[in-house]
């Protein structure tokens, strides 16, 4: 079933911060900005090599862009 | 609306116009006498090839529009509509499997033929429906 994902992000923040719409940075990770919004809003877990592909655009790390609860949050 | 959500759509629309048509022409055929006397693979041929037709005509047209509005990425899909088309998939695939094994007790009973093939059909149609409403749902309320 359809079940929101745990992993969460500040990609918006990280983005307004550089100054990207999120039509630019859709296409500089080659993909819809419909699916920028859902990554986002975390209703979209995105792959391993589009999280790189982001984290590079920025120049962070993954973790620094990504979260994911502790093991006994769970 | 990205364009596989769209295609998504307009498959989902056409399957039910297209089988309340096949049903009421059935149903008219049939007069008030039996079901199992109507000619039905005609009508059921025109219902598949008609869907098919449909539903390219109309994605043409709304992607028409819609390139109209926003002509960035008009015709664009990515990994997350590869996901929820595979997600969509596996939810259609249990009403496939659950049409196979209604036609295999169909079979067993020697139920008619009008019956063995209408239950193909329309499992064939839910499992589109089904598919297709799963994207819908994933599109709008996201996928993990």
């Amino acid at each position: 079933m359809v079940k929101p994902t745990r992993v969460t992000n500040r990609i918006r923040a990280v983005r307004e911060g550089a100054g990207l719409t999120q039509a630019e940075l859709a296409r500089r990770i080659g993909v819809t900005r419909q699916t920028l919004i859902a990554i986002e809003q975390s209703k979209y877990s995105p792959t391993l090599e589009l999280a790189f592909q982001l984290s590079r655009v920025f120049g962070l790390g993954i973790d620094e862009l990504f979260q994911y609860p502790e093991a006994d949050s769970e | 609306m990205v364009y596989e959500e769209r295609n998504t759509w307009a498959s989902m629309v056409v399957t039910v116009v297209v089988l309340i048509a096949y049903v009421v022409i059935v149903l008219q055929r049939a007069g008030g006498g039996p079901l199992t006397e109507v000619l039905w693979w005609p009508i059921m041929l025109g219902a598949i090839v008609g869907a098919i037709v449909l539903t390219i005509v109309v994605s043409i047209l709304w992607g028409i529009l819609a390139g109209m509005r926003d002509p960035d990425g008009v015709g664009q899909s990515d990994q997350r509509d590869r996901d929820i088309a595979r997600f969509g998939d596996r939810v259609g695939q249990s009403f496939m499997v659950a049409a196979g094994l209604g036609v295999l007790a169909l079979c067993a009973i020697q139920a008619h033929w009008f019956w063995i093939a209408n239950a193909m059909f329309f499992g064939f149609a839910l499992a589109s429906l089904a598919g297709s409403l799963a994207r819908v749902v994933a599109y709008r309320r996201g996928l993990a």
